[in-house]
C-alpha cells in the first residue's frame, strides 16, 4: 500500500489520505482486497475480504489493482538494502495478511550501531525515510522475532529482547489459517497454552511434516530447539569501473573509452550486457554529477556505450574539476557471447537497436516509438505507441476488412462548420481553418459506434464520410451523433483525417 | 513498382527515356498548400516493399498542422518507427542518426517552413550519408520555398481530383496527384499525373497492386513549353 502511495506521489496523482482506498487482487472467486489505507481500515475494510462485500460496507471505497510481483521485487531490493546493518538479510514475503517482512540475523553486529535498542530505532527511522512504516523486533530466533514484530502489544515501540512470546496468539506461530482455526477450536488461544500441553499428544495430533501445518515444529523453531538459519541470497554482481586521476580534470571525454572498455571486460566475463549506464564524476569540492544512458538491447560494445554519452558530457558541471570518474551498469541482462558472421559484418537487428539507443540517449526516453495496431474500431484507438523494438516476433495479424482509412490523422478532431442538404447525409460545403471547401464527391457514411466498455456514458456514435472537393483535397469527416438521438443538441461535425 | 506510361510526344521531349527507379539518396518533396497528405502518400508509394523498418520523423509544427501518419491507413507491411521532435535542428540530427543505420528501409522526415537548420550544408550532409548507407531519405518540406539544396531529386506534389471509382460514381476513387520533378541530378525533369492504385482496399491481398502510374502531364506540349524549359534551366 505504501509503495503504491509513493508511486502516486511521484506521478502526481495523490489521493487525499482521508479517502478510503484499497488495492485489489484477482482471486479465484473474484477480486479480493489486497491492502488498505488508514481511512479504509477505520471504515472496516479488511484485507482478504471480497471486494463486493467491502463495497457494501464502504460505498465510496476507491480501488486500484495490486502488484504482488512488484511488491516482492521491492522486498528483495529492501533485503539487499538492509545489508547496511548486517550481512545476513533475507526477504520474507510470506507474511500473509499480517504483511511481508525482512529477516536480519544481527548476531555480532548490533554493537556497531550502539546496542540492540538503538539499532532497532535506526532501522525503523531509516525505513520511515524510505516511506515505509515498519515494526521491528529483536529476538533470539526467527520465529520469535516474526511473532513479536507482528503481534506484540504496543504501538511502534520495539519490544525488548526478552519479551515472552507465551501471551501471543497462536497465529503468531506462522501457521496456516486452517491450523490456527483448528487450534482455536481446541481451545488453544495463546502460545503459552500450546506450550503447556505435553509434546506427545501434540505430536500425535499434528503429524504433517510441513512446518506451516505443524505447530510443534513452529514452536520448536520459536524456542530455538530446532535450528532455522538465515541463508541470504548472494548479492548481485556490481558492474563498475573506476578511474582515479592524479590531477583534477574538467572533461571526462578522453577517459571514457578506457572506462567503457574496463566495464565491458567485466560484463563479458560475467556474460552480461548493460541495459542502463550511469556515469558519475566526483568533484573535488565533494559534489557528484551523474548522467545516465540506456540501451534498448543489452550491449557490451565499448564503442557503442561510449557513443551514448557523446553529446551529453557537456551537461556535467565540472566545477573545480573532478578526480574520480565511475562508470557503472545498474541494470544488466544476461547476454551470451555471439559470433559475428564470417564476413565480419554486424547483425542488422543489432544495428537497429544501436540506432534506437542513440536516438533515445539524445532525445529522451519516449522519443522513438513503434506504431502497433490495436483491435478497436474507434480510429484514434486503433493504434498504440509501443516500444521501438518488439520483445518477440510480431505476429502479422491480418488487416481487418474495413473501409478505407486516411493516411494522416489529426492529433485531435477539429470542429468544422458544415452546410448539408439532408441532416443524415453528407456535407455539401464545410469550413475548416478559415477556408471553405465545396464537396464534389463523397463516400459514406461509415458508422462507428462508441465502445461502451471504455467511453463515458452519453458518447455519441460517429458517421464518417470520405469527401473530396473540386481541387482534389480528400478529407475524412465525421458527424458526432444523430439528430434526435437524445444525447445532446444537434450533432457537430469534425474533421479527423486527411487522405493522400 | 513504377509503371511508366509516357506518351510518345513526352518521350521525344525526354531523351533520357522512361523514369527509372532512383538509387537510395536524398529526395525532397514540396507539397502545394493543402497537399501535405498527398506528399506523404507519394513518398509512401515510392518506398516500395520490404521488411526493413521505416523511421518517420515529424517536426511538432508539421504534425499539428497536418496530422500524424496513421497506421491503419498507410498500408505498410513493415514496422514504422515514429518520432516527434520540437526543433528543426533536432529533426536534422535525428535524420542523420537514422542514416547511420543500414537496418532501416527508409527515413522520412517532415519539416515545416524554411528553418535555418535545413540549410544547403545540412542537405549536403544528408545526401552524402544517404548515399553512403544506401538508405533512401525523403524530406517533406511543408510550406517551404525551394531554396538551395543538395537533394538529388526534388519534387513538387499537388492534389488532383481522384480517378473515378469503378463501383460508385459519386465516390472518390484512387488518389491522383500532379507530381513534378523540377530538379534531378541523374534524369530529366518532368511533370506527371500520378495515380496511386492501392491494392488492398479493393479486396486484393495486401500490397499486391500498390502501384504508381505516371502519365505525362502535358501531352499536347502547349503548356509544357511555357513551364518546362526554364524550370529545367533553373534546376541545374
Amino acid at each position: 500500500m505504501e509503495r503504491w502511495q509513493r508511486r502516486q506521489d511521484r506521478t502526481g496523482g495523490t489521493a487525499p489520505a482521508d479517502l478510503p482506498q484499497a488495492l485489489v487482487a484477482e482471486a479465484a472467486h473474484g477480486p479480493v482486497i489486497h491492502a488498505v489505507n488508514g481511512a479504509a481500515h477505520l471504515a472496516g475494510v479488511t484485507p482478504g475480504a471480497r471486494l463486493a462485500d467491502m463495497r457494501a460496507l464502504c460505498p465510496d471505497l476507491r480501488t486500484s489493482p495490486a502488484d504482488p510481483a512488484g511488491d516482492r521485487a521491492t522486498l528483495e531490493r529492501l533485503a539487499l538494502w538492509a545489508r547496511r546493518w548486517c550481512p545476513w538479510t533475507v526477504a520474507d514475503p510470506d507474511g500473509g495478511v499480517e504483511g511481508a517482512g525482512l529477516i536480519l540475523d544481527t548476531t555480532g553486529s548490533d554493537h556497531l550501531w550502539g546496542g540492540e535498542a538503538a539499532m532497532l530505532a535506526t532501522i525503523e527511522a531509516e525505513l520511515g525515510h524510505l516511506g515505509f512504516s515498519a515494526r521491528a523486533a529483536l529476538a533470539p530466533t526467527w520465529g520469535a522475532a516474526w511473532a513479536l514484530a507482528r503481534f506484540a502489544p504496543g504501538q511502534g515501540t520495539a519490544p525488548a529482547i526478552d519479551a515472552d512470546p507465551a501471551p501471543l496468539p497462536v497465529a503468531a506461530l506462522r501457521l496456516e489459517g486452517r491450523t490456527v482455526l483448528l487450534l482455536n477450536r481446541l481451545g488453544l488461544q495463546r502460545i503459552g497454552d500450546l506450550a503447556a500441553l505435553p509434546r506427545l499428544s501434540l505430536a500425535r495430533r499434528f503429524t504433517r511434516p510441513e512446518p506451516s501445518l505443524n505447530p510443534l515444529i513452529r514452536l520448536d523453531q520459536m524456542t530455538g530447539h530446532r535450528p532455522e538459519p538465515v541463508s541470504p541470497p548472494g548479492a548481485p554482481p556490481v558492474f563498475r569501473a573506476d578511474l582515479r586521476l592524479a590531477e583534477p580534470v574538467f572533461d571526462p571525454g578522453p577517459h571514457l573509452p578506457r572506462l567503457c572498455e574496463a566495464l565491458c571486460d567485466r560484463l563479458s566475463a560475467a556474460r552480461h550486457g548493460a541495459r542502463r549506464l550511469r556515469l558519475s564524476v566526483y568533484r573535488t569540492d565533494g559534489e557528484v554529477g551523474r548522467i545516465e544512458a540506456a540501451c534498448a538491447l543489452p550491449s557490451r560494445d565499448p564503442a557503442h556505450l561510449a557513443f551514448l554519452f557523446r553529446d551529453r558530457l557537456e551537461r556535467i558541471d565540472p566545477g573545480y574539476g573532478f578526480d574520480l570518474i565511475a562508470l557503472e551498469a545498474p541494470v544488466t541482462e544476461p547476454l551470451a557471447p555471439r559470433q559475428a558472421d564470417l564476413a565480419g559484418g554486424a547483425d542488422p537487428g543489432l544495428d537497429l537497436s544501436h540506432l534506437v539507443d542513440r536516438l533515445t540517449a539524445r532525445f529522451g526516453r519516449d522519443a522513438v516509438t513503434r506504431l502497433a495496431p490495436v483491435a478497436s474500431h474507434v480510429p484514434e484507438r486503433a493504434e498504440a505507441r509501443a516500444a521501438p523494438l518488439p520483445a518477440g516476433p510480431v505476429a502479422a495479424d491480418p488487416a481487418p476488412e474495413r473501409a478505407e482509412r486516411p493516411q494522416r490523422l489529426l492529433e485531435r478532431p477539429e470542429e468544422i462548420r458544415v452546410l448539408y442538404a439532408v441532416p443524415e447525409g453528407p456535407p455539401a460545403q464545410f469550413q475548416w481553418r478559415r477556408r471553405s471547401y465545396r464537396v464534389a464527391r463523397f463516400q459514406g457514411p461509415e458508422r462507428v459506434a462508441p465502445e461502451w466498455w471504455q467511453d463515458r456514458p452519453g458518447t455519441r456514435l460517429r458517421d464518417y464520410f470520405k469527401v473530396e472537393d473540386s481541387e482534389g483535397h480528400r478529407f475524412w469527416l465525421y458527424r458526432d451523433g444523430l439528430h434526435d438521438d437524445g444525447r445532446g443538441g444537434p450533432p457537430r461535425w469534425f474533421l479527423h483525417g486527411i487522405f493522400a | 513498382m513504377f509503371q511508366t506510361d509516357i506518351f510518345p510526344a513526352a518521350q521525344s521531349r525526354h531523351p533520357g527515356g522512361p523514369v527509372r527507379r532512383p538509387g537510395p539518396t536524398l529526395c525532397e518533396v514540396f507539397p502545394a498548400a493543402g497537399a501535405e497528405a498527398a506528399a506523404a502518400g507519394f513518398v509512401l508509394a515510392q518506398l516500395g516493399r520490404g521488411a526493413a523498418p521505416v523511421l518517420w520523423i515529424q517536426e511538432r509544427l508539421a504534425q499539428s498542422e497536418t496530422g500524424r501518419p496513421y497506421l491503419a491507413g498507410l498500408g505498410l507491411d513493415r514496422p514504422l518507427l515514429v518520432m516527434r521532435l520540437s526543433r528543426p535542428a533536432d529533426v536534422m540530427a535525428a535524420i542523420e542518426e537514422g542514416l547511420r543505420c543500414r537496418a532501416l528501409g527508409a527515413v522520412v522526415a517532415e519539416l515545416h517552413g524554411n528553418p535555418p537548420a535545413a540549410s544547403f550544408t545540412a542537405s549536403k550532409r544528408l545526401a552524402l550519408r544517404a548515399g553512403a548507407a544506401a538508405v533512401p531519405c525523403w524530406l517533406i518540406r511543408q510550406a517551404a520555398t525551394a531554396d538551395l539544396s543538395a537533394a538529388r531529386d526534388r519534387w513538387r506534389v499537388a492534389t488532383l481530383p481522384s480517378a473515378p471509382d469503378p463501383d460508385d460514381p459519386q465516390a472518390p476513387g484512387d488518389p491522383c496527384w500532379r507530381v513534378e520533378l523540377f530538379r534531378s541530378r541523374d534524369r530529366p525533369p518532368g511533370a506527371w499525373v500520378a495515380r496511386h492504385e492501392r491494392g488492398h482496399e479493393r479486396g486484393h491481398e495486401r500490397g499486391t497492386s500498390n502501384r504508381l502510374d505516371l502519365v505525362a502531364a502535358f501531352p499536347d506540349g502547349a503548356v509544357a513549353e511555357a513551364a518546362g524549359p526554364d524550370r529545367r534551366h533553373g534546376a541545374r
